[in-house]
């Protein structure tokens, strides 16, 4: 109760504050303004244009180098491997011969423009931007899953030998973090959407994806390398794991299954009868499932990033027009982030939970015996 | 727009990435963690079981010695009730025997006193017959001294017995 009514104290004076500098800040501009007016402004337009959109756009998507800093001129990124197949011939090369995105290399380079935005294209005879037949680049979203499934690996085995070195003891140190979580998968996700029966044979999947999902939603929020990959926010990602969860659902349709989509029991007849109306509807549902799932955690971790990202954006927005806007905005800004950041810790748990969960109800639907 | 563009390679290697991950983890995680819990679990609920167990045995072993006591409590009541019993019947033996005895020895004393009285009379009888006979003895002595006396006597005597 104590520690409650705390946070909330804290909580009331960092409103009370930034409300303070949101109302002092215009106040500052106008100071500003009086010394240099126009020059100020001439600067901020002078100045190279900061596109918030792209920032974003380009934080969040993948990208063939690992970028950690930027100091003026000076880029900081990991260079990363290329590796394409195109007009008949294999391509490997470092991303480093792009220098940051500015320079072709043996007439490929990373495009600007709308869709393959980020995405290595070439220009065909009329100057259109065509990307190579097969692109299995290391790119920075590849090096993070192997990373992220490195650490998986290495974090669940090495619990596994604690469990068998520890037979029948209380659970220690890491384990004792997972366990509570494994035990929640199990009981909670797994046995009561799937049935006391069969539930062992998902659980191996559910555990995966759901740590999977977990780890990168957290990395994602950590904004220097080995995290600040946005895998989870990732369309290709998110569409593999609900694939996975398609294909096990599928594969695992009992005959109940596959006739309640035929014919849907409690149904009137004339829904299914001269048109098949609801087999369509029904039918359309095994694909919209793992579809919503897959957008469903995309958007919710991008959504979050980009927010976050947006109120960075507004510091720099506002810095342009004026330098003390910048850092009376700041302060906002930074407010607003950390919120932000808790919300989406708050979220990476909520989405791995929201998607392990989903696709073990799905399972359970396709395993459930009727009667 | 380019959010929504997957790469194909990155696709390719997130299946080729999680597929490894599954199969690893599967055999090397998930599966002897599983047993792990399922092992400590259920030696937990053997060990909750026993406890109920012992609890439970702890309980009857409690009845049982209540029951041998209040059994053993019974019997020494039996007992001293049965030794009472004995007691008063053993003095009331002893009482009747006593009495009997008394009035035996009392008979018998009155008997013995009897017989002795008897005999002291007839003692007495014949130490007065005795003391007579002496007594006469010299009395006739004394009488028939002379002979005009004895003839006086005889003549007494045969009157006497002419009246009989």
């Amino acid at each position: 109760m104590n520690k409650l009514s705390a946070i909330k104290k804290a909580f009331t004076l960092v409103g009370t504050l930034l409300l303070m500098m949101m109302i002092s800040s215009p106040g500052l501009m106008a100071q500003h303004n009086n010394n240099e007016t126009d020059k100020a402004w001439e600067g901020s337009v002078l100045k190279e244009e900061f596109k918030a959109g792209d920032m974003i756009i380009e934080h969040i998507t993948d990208s063939y180098e690992w970028h950690i800093i930027s100091i003026g001129e000076t880029h900081l990124s990991i260079p990363l491997p290329v590796i394409f197949y195109d007009q008949g011939k294999w391509h490997f090369f470092m991303s480093g011969a792009f220098h940051h995105g500015q320079q072709a290399h043996d007439g490929y380079f990373v495009s600007h423009k709308d869709f393959n935005a980020g995405k290595l294209v070439r220009l065909d005879g009329e100057g259109n931007e065509i990307r190579p037949q097969l692109d299995i680049s290391i790119t920075k979203n590849v090096l993070a899953i192997f990373i992220s499934m490195f650490l998986m690996m290495w974090i669940f085995i090495s619990v596994a030998n604690t469990y068998k070195k520890r037979k029948g003891q209380a659970p220690k140190g890491l384990q004792s973090f997972v366990e509570p979580i494994i035990i929640f998968i199990r009981d909670d996700v797994a046995k009561a959407s799937i049935g006391e029966k069969k539930y062992e044979r998902y659980l191996p999947f559910l555990l995966t994806i759901f740590f999977f999902i977990l780890l990168n939603n957290l990395m994602g929020i950590i904004p220097i390398i080995p995290g600040g990959a946005n895998i989870t926010g990732n369309v290709g990602v998110t569409g593999v794991l609900a694939l996975f969860t398609f294909i096990i659902t599928t594969f695992s349709g009992n005959k109940s299954y596959w006739l309640h989509i035929v014919n849907a029991p409690g149904v009137p007849w004339w829904l299914k009868l001269p048109v098949p109306l609801m087999p369509i509807v029904e039918l359309m549902g095994i694909f919209t499932k793992p579809f919503v799932l897959m957008v469903r955690l995309f958007a919710n971790i991008s959504a979050g990033h980009i927010i976050i990202l947006g109120f960075i954006s507004l510091i720099f927005i506002f810095g342009k027009i004026a330098e003390g806007l910048g850092y009376g905005v700041a302060i906002v800004s930074v407010g607003f982030s950390i919120f932000m950041d808790l919300l989406e810790l708050l979220v990476a748990f909520i989405q791995a939970y929201v998607f392990t969960l989903l696709s073990a109800l799905y399972f359970g639907m396709a395993t459930e015996e009727h009667h | 727009m380019s959010l929504i563009n997957p790469g194909f390679g990155l696709v390719i290697w997130m299946m080729i990435a999680l597929l490894v991950v599954l199969f690893v983890l599967k055999k090397f995680a998930w599966k002897p963690i599983m047993e792990a819990l399922k092992e400590r679990e259920e030696g937990i609920d053997a060990s909750l079981k026993a406890a109920e167990r012992a609890h439970d045995e702890m309980k009857d072993l409690k009845l049982d010695n209540e029951k041998l006591l209040k059994e053993a409590k019974e019997e020494r009541d039996a007992i001293l009730r049965e030794g009472r019993k004995i007691k008063e019947k053993i003095i009331e033996e002893a009482k009747t025997k006593a009495s009997s005895e008394a009035a035996n020895i009392v008979e018998s004393a009155k008997e013995r006193i009897e017989h002795e009285k008897s005999a002291a009379i007839v003692e007495i009888k014949n130490i007065i017959a005795d003391q007579a006979i002496t007594i006469a003895e010299k009395v006739l002595r004394e009488e028939l001294k002379d002979k005009s006396k004895q003839k006086e006597y005889i003549n007494i005597l045969l009157k006497e017995t002419n009246l009989n």
